[in-house]
């Protein structure tokens, strides 16, 4: 996966209102991305489930979180609906992959890892995280270090 | 803390709407560990868990929380404000101090500081047991969990 101290590469993700989201759009502030593997998973589902809960103490910190999948923006409001969390969506869905590619965090059976990543607000990775597997759920005091490490 | 005096220590997080934490408990009940309670309630998961969790804290502050918890685990389906006053009453609770206490800011605070350590600790689901140094989660066989002691 990308290393710290890398500027964030050039991406195009959509929102869910179908807008961009890219390089610039992590400009100003420090922003947490949340890898997911798919929509409406159980472990994803535990994932933004805990990270909902620590939102307001990420706000806090100046952080702002979103959730990353290869998901059509369609099923990720479904599944960020469904769930009851605010956590926006970000899709990588066409080219499938290619923003998860670009930080290194595809699997090579073709979904993104589960993998958290924070950019500072000069648009320089400040700090990543891979779960070894994509069945283990990163804690969040792991975002709260990371956030800590990248200050 | 309930369990035996001098027993090895059980830490569990959990939340009184998830049914895992449910069946931990009761499998835990027969066990000779000494056992302390943490809130890990997520809303977005149960609803009700964070109110609930807020009602054992107030049974608390009258005496009665592990009474409260075990009313609260008996019957998962029922944890909305009347079953709440329910319980309350069976136990002989003051029950305009427990209405009060359970919307309160002490107790909310009290729940939300058993999240955070839980949080730091990196608990990511409930139920999750520390006992003997180690970290337990899911599907927790309490044969191994005795083994930690």
């Amino acid at each position: 996966m990308i290393e710290p101290g890398t500027p964030a590469p050039e991406f195009t993700l959509r929102r869910e209102d179908g807008t961009e989201f890219t390089r610039a759009d992590l400009e100003g502030r420090t922003t947490v991305l949340v890898f997911y593997p798919f929509a409406f998973s159980p472990v994803c589902t535990d994932q933004l489930n805990l990270y909902e809960e620590v939102l307001d103490d990420l706000h806090a910190q100046g952080a702002t979180m979103y959730g990353v999948s290869c998901d059509a923006s369609y099923s990720q409001k479904a599944f960020r609906e469904r769930l009851g969390v605010s956590i926006e969506q970000l899709s990588d869905f066409e080219p499938k992959g290619a923003a998860c590619r670009a930080f290194g965090v595809y699997h090579p059976s073709g979904f993104p890892q589960r993998a958290v990543v924070i950019v500072g607000p000069d648009g320089v990775v400040r700090w990543g995280y891979q779960a070894p597997t994509p069945a283990e759920l990163p804690g969040a005091n792991l975002i709260f270090d990371g956030l800590a490490a990248a200050a | 803390m309930r369990g035996p005096a001098g027993g090895p220590l059980a830490l569990e997080y959990a939340d009184f709407e998830c049914p895992f934490c449910a069946a931990l408990s009761a499998r835990l009940a027969g066990e000779p560990f000494r056992r302390a309670f943490r809130h890990f309630p997520v809303r977005s998961n149960h609803p009700r868990a964070w109110a609930a969790a807020c009602a054992a804290e107030a049974a608390g502050l009258q005496g009665r929380f592990w009474e409260m918890h075990d009313l609260l685990f008996a019957d998962q389906g029922r944890l909305e404000d009347p079953h709440l006053w329910e319980r309350a009453r069976a136990l002989g609770l003051d029950l305009e101090r427990f209405e009060s206490d359970r919307r309160s800011e002490k107790v909310s605070t009290r729940v939300k500081r058993d999240f955070e350590s839980g949080i730091r600790a990196g608990v990511v689901t409930t139920p999750t047991v520390f006992a003997g140094g180690r970290m337990l989660f899911g599907e927790i066989d309490v044969v191994a969990l005795r083994a930690l002691r």
